[in-house]
């Protein structure tokens, strides 16, 4: 483990983690022990984060630093071993909205926490969610909106689930700017969540982890 | 007496277009439109008003309770203003911000407008239009964009977010127009097809935005002359807004607090002229003093609270002072939760702006930013959709006991709705006259 490169990365110093990572690739360290770096540091981050230190100025930064750094060792990555996730979770934001920075902050914080998302972006009509629950077979669907007009459709997603036969299957998680207990409760959701910290909660709390 | 005095002054004796005194259709609609307007006046101010102003501040609401599509309310500028009046004149408040949140959809037509997604145009009939956010202003553009911002608006940002305006990225800086040798050239680029082609556009455009601004008037006046004041002149925005809302969008300014700090402390101090600029000749246009400024990305959990003090609030701060000054009132909305940054933004001349409030705690506000500050607020739009008339009336009751005291406090919904129940709306109103 590098701790140099723990803490360029955990301290925003982006210039110093990715001249870190050029040099490591450059001397034959394995991408993986490169990536594991990434993870320890993108978890100090998160805890960060959640404590309140930090904030979308630094999830951005990590988000951007973490992609390049992808780029870098995805040559040498071929045929290594994909890393073990803590559970599935399906989420975007519902039909007729397509705001998309609180839930792509709570896909990036899902994703540095361990869990497998599949995103499936804004706009997202029902059929398309409960297509995507029978593919990608996620234990946590997360359902975004940040306008008044998601609660309707929130809660025809929710229908649209429980009428595939598969609402026992999934848990499921609602968000967004105008959200609260009584929008929860009109949905049929299992659980809504304030901020992306939440979100991570809820999906640990059901799949473990 | 002083600017706002005057402005207030004029609002209390308001005049029509043609300079004469607007002619009230009753004795009664007189009373109760300088009724409202003093009670509006004494909010503000933080004395005790008769009674608990109230306000309702809808988005697509009034359209879409009419029955009518949110297109239609766009297209069809008589259907919009109709169902506005039928609005106001079931709910009567002491204020309103006019019926122009639909906005003239085929002058955005005409345009080509990228930046936005509006019915029949990327989002359902029904649905609200949504912005497209993207880095519509790059990261090495910084010092292009403050040397000179009118051409960089001009040149780059607009061919950028409206289609029909590609000719403008041809047009030579109008500060090369300088003497009679050489003069002729920065006109050539007026000669150009692609030139003419926008131009042709901007004239169909002016004509559409004209139509619409004066069934817009038209409609405001009428409800004047019915006794239902508004006072909102126009609006403009904190730096931090123009830059991460429409500029280099949410991912590209949260970047550059790390990226390029110093240019974008730069790029913002260049704004704050510009952007007092933009709500004092909007008030001065309009005759109106509230000017409107929404706050976006200065919210709890954007930002951590050494980011907000120096990169959000020294510019916002900046132009609010400026706009007092100049006789205007501003109107910050703390669109989401702000709890975080009460004690930082109470820092404002005491009796000189109204706040909007959302989702923050009411009794947090009151006593911090609630101190030298009116607030507007903040029946949810969860319990306007979903609540009960009863839920309503006592959130109303608890909120005049918490945030009504000595004045300073003006209900209304906490933030702009599409969707709800005409009842809810109509017990948020009757609680506050009650």
């Amino acid at each position: 483990m590098s701790q140099q490169l723990v803490d360029a990365l955990a301290e925003m110093r982006e210039n110093e983690a990715l001249a870190l990572v050029g040099e490591m690739v450059k001397s034959g360290t394995p991408p993986l022990t490169i990536l594991s770096d990434v993870r320890t540091a993108m978890d100090i981050i998160g805890r960060r984060y959640e404590e309140g230190v930090y904030f979308l100025p630094e999830l951005m930064l990590a988000g951007e630093m973490m992609n390049q750094i992808m780029e870098m060792v995805k040559p040498g990555l071929a045929g290594a071993a994909v890393e073990e996730h803590l559970g599935k979770v399906l989420i975007g934001t519902v039909k007729g909205d397509i705001h998309d920075i609180g839930k792509d902050i709570v896909v990036f914080m899902l994703r540095v926490s361990g869990f497998e998302v599949f995103d499936l972006g804004v706009d997202v009509p029902a059929e398309k969610f409960v297509a995507a629950i029978r593919d990608f077979q996620p234990q946590v669907v997360g359902l975004s909106g940040f306008l008044t007009l998601a609660f309707d459709e929130m809660k025809a997603t929710v229908e649209a689930i429980a009428k595939a036969g598969l609402r026992d299957k999934v848990r499921i998680m609602i968000g967004g700017g105008q959200i609260d207990e009584a929008v929860r409760e009109f949905t049929g959701a299992d659980a809504y969540g304030k901020d992306a910290m939440a979100a991570v909660k809820l999906a640990k709390g059901w799949i473990g982890g | 007496m002083d600017k706002l005095e005057a402005a207030f002054q004029r609002l209390l004796s308001p005049k029509g277009p043609d300079g004469n005194d607007v002619q009230f259709q009753s004795a009664e609609a007189k009373a109760n439109y300088q009724a409202s307007i003093t009670r509006i006046k004494d909010a503000i101010q933080l004395r005790e008003p008769d009674r608990v102003p109230v306000t309702v501040l809808p988005s697509m609401f009034p359209y879409l309770n009419a029955g009518m599509t949110v297109e239609e309310a766009m297209y069809d500028y008589d259907k919009c203003t109709a169902a506005f009046k039928q609005f106001i004149l079931e709910l009567q408040p002491d204020m309103h911000i006019g019926a122009s949140a639909p906005g003239p959809g085929k002058f955005y037509e005409i345009l080509d407008y990228k930046l936005y997604s509006w019915p029949g145009h990327g989002v359902a009939p029904e649905h609200c239009y949504q912005c497209n956010e993207a880095e519509y202003m790059t990261a090495d553009e910084y010092d292009l964009f403050m040397t000179d911002p009118s051409f960089y608006f001009r040149n780059f940002y607009l061919p950028r977010v409206f289609g029909a305006l590609g000719g403008f990225s041809m047009l030579a800086p109008y500060t090369s127009i300088l003497e009679m040798y050489g003069v002729a050239f920065n006109f050539v680029p007026f000669a150009l097809p692609p030139v003419q082609a926008t131009f042709q556009k901007l004239f169909e455009a002016g004509a559409e935005a004209l139509k619409w601004a004066m069934a817009m008037g038209a409609s405001d006046a009428e409800l004047t002359t019915l006794g239902f004041p508004t006072i909102l002149g126009g609006f403009t925005k904190a730096p931090f807004d123009v830059l991460g809302d429409t500029l280099r969008g949410t991912k590209g300014i949260m970047l550059d607090i790390y990226r390029r700090p110093d240019k974008l402390l730069a790029a913002m101090d260049r704004l704050v002229p510009i952007m007092i600029g933009m709500g004092v000749s909007a008030a001065q246009q309009t005759g109106k003093p509230l000017i409107f400024i929404p706050l976006h990305k200065g919210a709890d959990g954007f930002l951590s609270d050494e980011q907000f003090k120096k990169f959000y609030w020294p510019t916002l701060k900046q132009v609010m002072l400026g706009l007092i000054e100049n006789g205007c009132i501003p109107f910050p909305a703390l669109e989401g939760h702000w709890s975080s940054r009460l004690e930082i933004i109470q820092d404002v001349p005491r009796g000189k702006t109204v706040w909007m409030i959302d989702q923050t705690d009411m009794a947090k506000v009151k006593q911090t930013l609630g101190q030298n500050a009116c607030l507007i607020g903040n029946v949810p739009s969860s319990m306007l959709r979903l609540g009960t008339p009863q839920e309503v009336r006592e959130y109303v009751k608890r909120l005049i006991e918490t945030a009504g005291q000595g004045g300073g406090l003006i209900v209304g919904n906490g933030a702009f709705f599409d969707e709800a129940r005409m009842e809810n709306v109509k017990a948020m109103v009757e609680a506050a006259r009650e």
